[in-house]
């Protein structure tokens, strides 16, 4: 195993011995299981609500995860000092930043992976135990491999999260760092707005300086695609393809200036 | 001789003050060279920029301007960095791993692997006095046991210089001795120790060579004996055989005078005043010599005489120096 490997694994070890973690897994589990009890209250609707809340806290968790998890991974590291015995070992910084990256990523996927075999454990006991005249009213079936697609998006828009949150954590304190990358979070949602803002607003320049901030920051709203999925919508590999590349490209860029900022960075 | 660690004109200013910043310099123009196979000593008060000089070796900060090289590569040269054990002042690591862990993470970065591996981190936390605790998660361990984890750390790869950042702080008095046994056994191995330290006793203990730094200054610096041995200061003269009203009659003259015995005394006298016009009034006032025997300046005179110099101060390492303050010390060369 080579040197960002070896960080990746020691990141990873960080996560899972961190009780944060186990209280987020185990509350995102709860929730699953406890949509099968909402479910029950919906006549008909059952395995939608299932599959709404189940989505919705696998996002949900794994964002707090990521950021709250991936900011300490390098600002904890540089506050504690920790980071002085390791940087002088035989690795370059950036080394130690993909590899510190690389732990996280490997620690989503594999809440990612817990949940949606919670998610798919519910489905599959309202699949069992609902007789046919209610599951002929669902829109979809309950073990729809459709879902796999949201959860993909899902898990790369959190990559693209932890991303942003190690960028800013390689300059900021571990509170500032959090705070930003949520912000960003909502922003990357809501920022469709500011490419549409010239036919809002009559004032060109301001548009502009919008639409190159739209262009700037990530757009995270292609990555919710649990509605249609629920919803027994199509959503075509195709989209899925290009929104993981959109996020493969983006997180490049934000390691990269991760790296030349970290690079460049004293260590007091 | 070779050098294992060269500086030339090594120089830092940081930037302080959040509303109106302002640089600050925290190591001026320093100009070194650790030869290979010694102890070296980098001495000064708090504040003087030792940590900051260890720091810039490691690349943990990067110079302002000047230079640095260690077993003849550049600073941060990855290669070199196999060859060097670093250890960092009040070192923390991964609390939530064991001893045994922490160092077979480091021991692979290393590029160990197997049962080597294993056999390498054994080995060094034996030396270090480690025993059953390194299977307990480091968060457990106290500040003595986490500075000898740090100094394990620093050797597990056998490195040829040893770089080590006030390696006695928060040691019990055994752990000190411990430590000074083990850079003493460092350097009879062949390996170069660069050590900082504020404590002189260490310094005198360990070092063929020291530099001392003031306010971010080379004040003082070169062989140990050198600096201190051949500087006397004064004389101690030892009489017997003679009253205490007679050998009071110098108080103007000793700068000391100590009742060790009955009728017998030791008297300090300054270098200013020859011991022979003593000894002679002494020994015709019927007392006999004892001893008279040359004292020599210590460390720690040298070192206050020349840090107070340097910082026009009391309370060495306080005042410090702005950026392109005039150093008429600095840019001189110690090794």
């Amino acid at each position: 195993m080579g040197t960002i490997g070896l960080i990746a694994v020691n990141a990873f070890r960080e996560s899972v011995r961190d009780k944060v973690l186990y209280n987020l897994v185990f509350f995102a589990t709860l929730l699953i299981v406890a949509s099968y009890l909402v479910g029950q209250l919906t006549a008909g609707q059952e395995a939608k609500i299932i599959k709404d809340l189940g989505l919705a806290a696998a996002s949900l968790f794994g964002l707090l995860i990521a950021v709250f998890i991936g900011i300490g991974l390098v600002s904890k590291e540089v506050e504690r000092r920790s980071v002085y015995s390791v940087l002088t070992k035989p690795m370059s910084r950036t080394q130690f930043l993909l590899g510190k990256y690389a732990g996280l990523a490997l620690t989503l996927v594999v809440n990612l992976t817990v949940m949606t075999i919670a998610i798919y454990g519910v489905l599959a006991w309202m699949e069992w135990s609902s007789p046919a005249n209610i599951k002929a009213a669902w829109e979809a079936p309950a073990l729809d491999p459709a879902l796999l697609k949201a959860i993909l998006l899902i898990a790369m828009e959190l990559l693209l999260v932890v991303a942003v949150a190690l960028l800013f954590s390689t300059f900021s304190s571990p509170l500032l760092a959090a705070s930003l990358t949520l912000g960003l979070y909502i922003v990357g949602h809501f920022n469709a707005d500011l490419r549409n803002l010239e036919a809002v607003v009559d004032a060109p320049v301001l548009a502009a300086v919008a639409k190159g901030v739209y262009y700037a920051l990530p757009n995270l709203a292609p990555f919710d695609v649990k509605a249609q999925v629920v919803h027994a919508q199509p959503v075509t590999l195709t989209y899925v393809t290009l929104t993981s590349l959109y996020a493969v490209g983006y997180i490049g860029a934000l390691l990269a200036l991760a790296s030349v900022i970290f690079g460049r960075r004293d260590f007091k | 001789m070779k050098a294992a660690v060269e500086t030339a004109d090594l120089t830092k200013d940081f930037t302080v003050g959040f509303w109106r910043p302002r640089p600050f310099r925290a190591l001026d123009r320093l100009t070194l060279d650790v030869p290979a196979g010694e102890v070296f000593g980098l001495l000064g008060p708090n504040g003087a920029g030792k940590t900051t000089t260890l720091k810039l070796l490691m690349q943990l900060v990067y110079p302002s301007s000047g230079s640095a090289r260690l077993l003849g590569r550049p600073v941060g040269d990855i290669d070199a960095r196999r060859r060097i054990g670093y250890l960092p002042e009040n070192p923390y690591f991964y609390d939530y791993l064991t001893a045994d862990e922490l160092l077979g993470y480091f021991a692979r970065l290393f590029g160990h692997r197997g049962p080597g591996c294993a056999k390498r981190v054994g080995d060094a936390l034996d030396q270090v006095g480690i025993g059953s605790e390194r299977r307990l998660q480091l968060r457990k361990f106290s500040k003595g046991m986490l500075q000898r984890v740090g100094l394990a750390q620093a050797l597990l790869n056998d490195p040829e210089l040893v770089v080590l950042d006030e390696p006695m702080s928060g040691l019990d008095p055994i752990g000190r001795h411990e430590v000074r046994a083990l850079i003493l056994r460092l350097r009879d191995e062949g390996r170069t120790v660069l050590f900082s330290s504020h404590i002189l006793s260490d310094a005198e203990t360990l070092c063929r060579r020291v530099a001392i730094l003031a306010g971010g200054r080379l004040v003082a610096g070169g062989r140990l004996s050198d600096l201190t041995e051949l500087r006397i200061r004064g004389w101690e003269v030892v009489v017997g055989d003679v009253d205490e009203a007679a050998v009071r009659r110098f108080e103007t003259v000793a700068t000391r005078i100590d009742a060790i015995a009955e009728r017998r005394f030791t008297l300090e006298l300054p270098l200013g005043h020859p011991p022979e016009r003593v000894l002679g009034d002494l020994l015709a006032l019927g007392g006999h010599l004892l001893s008279v025997q040359p004292l020599r300046e210590t460390l720690e005179d040298y070192f206050v005489e020349h840090v107070r110099a340097a910082t026009g101060s009391r309370f060495a390492g306080r005042d410090r120096p702005a950026v392109n303050a005039d150093s008429s010390t600095s840019g001189r060369k110690v090794g």
